[in-house]
């Protein structure tokens, strides 16, 4: 099924590094969920000017392989942790989705971390697995989505945003200032795919900001950092060596919903018909 | 304690964070009161600017509706903001790509425009009253009346001048503001069911039919409570208003419908299932068939079989009633239908009012009825009937 070709991909040397940030990105995440709802780096990270970070000097974009999605979660949980977003099956700033095409079926079948079949099997709603409602069925393909912001180049929310609260920074990355957001939510239900919510702790809307707070030091976003498959790539596209310059160069990517006029940073390969 | 939040039921495929309901039962208010301030305008606005005699018994009652329903709008959107102390922010600091900035300024400039447009119209009762009235009341009404006594012909001529013009610009501005709302939503690309070009003519022409329903209904109610004859020509004249703007309305809304089923664009299959199934009684039955067709064929079956007295007020009335039934649907039908559409087009959610809640049903109907609290305080300030010489001033 899989046709890409993967020279060009994170060798065994790039795994092996990804595995062991995993390990420690998971361990430390233990540690994180406690401090992760007083202490919110990824609000507080977009309100402000950061300091010894020039955002003219980078031009941000992610990309995801689908063909390397399992499906684990690691992602989901690790974003949710590092961003103190709320532990329900409701509030996401990145989720999974699952397509699943039964055999004689020509639609997919899709799911993700709100159905109550998956919550039920994870036994909670803090904590997020895939079911296994597939296994006496005849799978005639089957692959999974992960889906964010796609901090597009022409973005919807920020055309929007009676204040300005959400803008879309210089490197790329659309943020949300929650000091200046007055959560009349008009940015909720413009944007296309479903990437933003009201966070009703603080009564503002919220989204994935990429980890701004992490990448404007240097590191990768959490979801990154934790995926243990290489499905998640991001990076500077100012840098031709970079691995989301070769992700973007080396494959055919595409975006969602194009007919939108979005123009998303977030590329991906081995989309299907029924992805949305 | 308050719930932070409500999760909606949903069947096939919706994005995990649609779950929540982003706009609720606030934001079917809210362009509910537009509309009926746009439309009480307009009914004002055929004796002010046109001087259809016939509409003079609720030309002034429709300012004052105008002003109580203008004055409660904010309070929708207030209640849903997360941070309603920062709405101002929209308007000091404004991001002017956001069509809702727009909003507070249109808001702001209708309400002074109203509130000139009711000085000048009742100027000459306020000298009389300041005249006639003792102690407190006497020195509210001269202040009321910027401390002017001038009712002199002269005087006169400029305030019917001044009238004219304010309710000339008031026509655009009352409109503008609400075919604006439709507008917020038409340009809104990522909802399919509310992408439509014609969804500002529709907001518009729906939000007239909702303001001379409720004048008929308010005018009606009222007429009983002070026991006055009902002047039946006036009425007469909002029944024929409002079927011919309910025409174009129902013309506007069908040819809408039509236009997103024939395009058959990506996502059909769910909007027609939800047509079908979820919508069939409160968009095809009681929208369409009760709220607009039902009223129709009655006011041209009175037209036809020329009927007076009684039964002509009382049908007017039902009419009325149905119609506001109808408008309030319609925004229903818009606001939370597009949502309930989910941006997977895979998939449907099902919105439900709690009764508690800055967003609930408590509230809504305190927005609702509040504006007729409002009116009866207006009406006992400044008495708008112009069947009684002895209030109506010497105008």
């Amino acid at each position: 099924m899989k046709q890409k070709n993967d020279k060009s991909r994170a060798g065994r040397r790039t795994f092996l590094r990804t595995a062991g940030k995993a390990a420690v990105a998971a361990a430390a995440l233990v540690g994180a969920r406690s401090v992760g709802a007083q202490d919110k780096p990824g609000t507080r990270a977009a309100a402000g000017p950061v300091e010894g970070y020039n955002w003219n000097e980078h031009r941000w974009a992610y990309g995801i392989d689908t063909y390397r999605c399992i499906g684990c979660l690691r992602c989901v949980e690790a974003c949710k942790a590092e961003n103190g977003v709320s532990l329900d099956a409701h509030h996401f700033r990145t989720w999974v989705e699952r397509y699943v095409y039964l055999e004689g079926e020509e639609t997919a079948r899709v799911d993700s971390q709100a159905d109550s079949q998956n919550i039920a099997a994870s036994g909670s709603e803090k904590e997020y697995r895939f079911d296994n409602r597939y296994k006496d069925k005849k799978v005639e393909k089957a692959f999974f989505v992960p889906k964010m912001c796609n901090h597009c180049s022409r973005p919807s929310c920020v055309q929007v945003c009676p204040t300005g609260a959400t803008y879309k920074t210089k490197d790329g990355a659309v943020l949300i200032d929650h000091e200046h957001c007055i959560g009349c939510q008009y940015c909720v239900q413009a944007c296309p795919y479903g990437a933003r919510f009201f966070n009703d702790e603080e009564r503002v809307t919220d989204k994935c900001t990429w980890c701004y707070h992490r990448i404007t030091k240097g590191l990768m976003p959490a979801c990154v950092e934790v995926c243990p498959t290489g499905t998640r790539i991001f990076g500077d596209l100012n840098d031709k060596e970079s691995e989301i310059s070769k992700f973007v160069r080396d494959n055919r990517v595409q975006v969602l919903k194009p007919e939108q006029g979005n123009a998303p940073t977030c590329f991906y390969i081995g989309l299907d018909k029924d992805v949305s | 304690m308050e719930q932070l939040f409500h999760v909606a039921p949903y069947t096939g495929y919706v994005y995990p964070n649609e779950t929540v309901f982003p706009w609720t039962v606030m934001i079917v208010v809210y362009p509910y009161l537009t509309g009926l301030v746009a439309g009480a305008f307009t009914v004002s606005s055929f004796y002010h600017v046109f001087g259809m005699e016939q509409f003079r018994p609720v030309s002034r009652l429709a300012l004052l509706t105008a002003l109580s329903f203008m004055i409660f709008v904010p309070y929708p959107l207030l209640m849903h903001l997360g941070h309603p102390e920062r709405a101002f922010n929209a308007m000091i600091t404004p991001h002017i790509t956001s069509a809702f900035v727009a909003f507070g300024y249109f808001a702001l400039f209708y309400v002074c425009l109203l509130v000139l447009e009711i000085w000048f119209v009742f100027r000459v009762d306020v000298v009389a009253h300041a005249q006639n009235a003792t102690g407190l009341a006497r020195q509210f009404y001269r202040a009321l009346s910027l401390w002017s006594d001038d009712t002199s012909e002269r005087a006169r001529a400029i305030d019917r001048k001044f009238m004219f013009v304010l309710a000339v610009v008031g026509i655009p501005a009352a409109h503008g503001l609400h075919g604006y709302v439709g507008f917020v939503f038409a340009s809104l690309k990522s909802r399919e069911w509310w992408g439509s070009d014609m969804m500002p003519a529709v907001f518009l022409f729906s939000a007239i039919i909702s303001g001379v329903a409720l004048l008929i209904v308010l005018y009606i109610t009222i007429a009983k409570i002070r026991r006055v004859p009902i002047d039946e020509a006036c009425v007469r004249g909002l029944v024929y208003a409002l079927w011919g703007f309910m025409m174009f309305t129902l013309l506007l809304e069908g040819v809408e419908f039509a236009t997103l089923v024939y395009k058959g664009k990506e996502g059909i299959d769910i909007i027609l299932e939800y047509v079908a199934h979820d919508l069939f009684y409160r968009f095809f039955v009681f929208q369409f068939g009760v709220g607009a067709i039902l009223p129709i064929i009655l006011i041209t079956y009175m037209v036809f079989r020329k009927v007076r007295g009684k039964t002509f007020i009382t049908v007017a009335f039902i009419c009325g009633l149905l119609v506001l039934l109808q408008v309030f649907l319609m925004r229903w039908n818009v606001v939370i239908s597009g949502q309930e559409i989910a941006k997977t087009m895979k998939g449907l959610l099902y919105y439900h009012v709690p009764v508690l809640g800055r967003e609930g049903l408590i509230v809504s109907l305190s927005a609702l009825f509040g504006p007729l609290v409002l009116l009866w305080i207006f009406t006992r300030v400044l008495p708008p009937w112009l069947d009684r010489p002895a209030t109506a001033g010497p105008q």
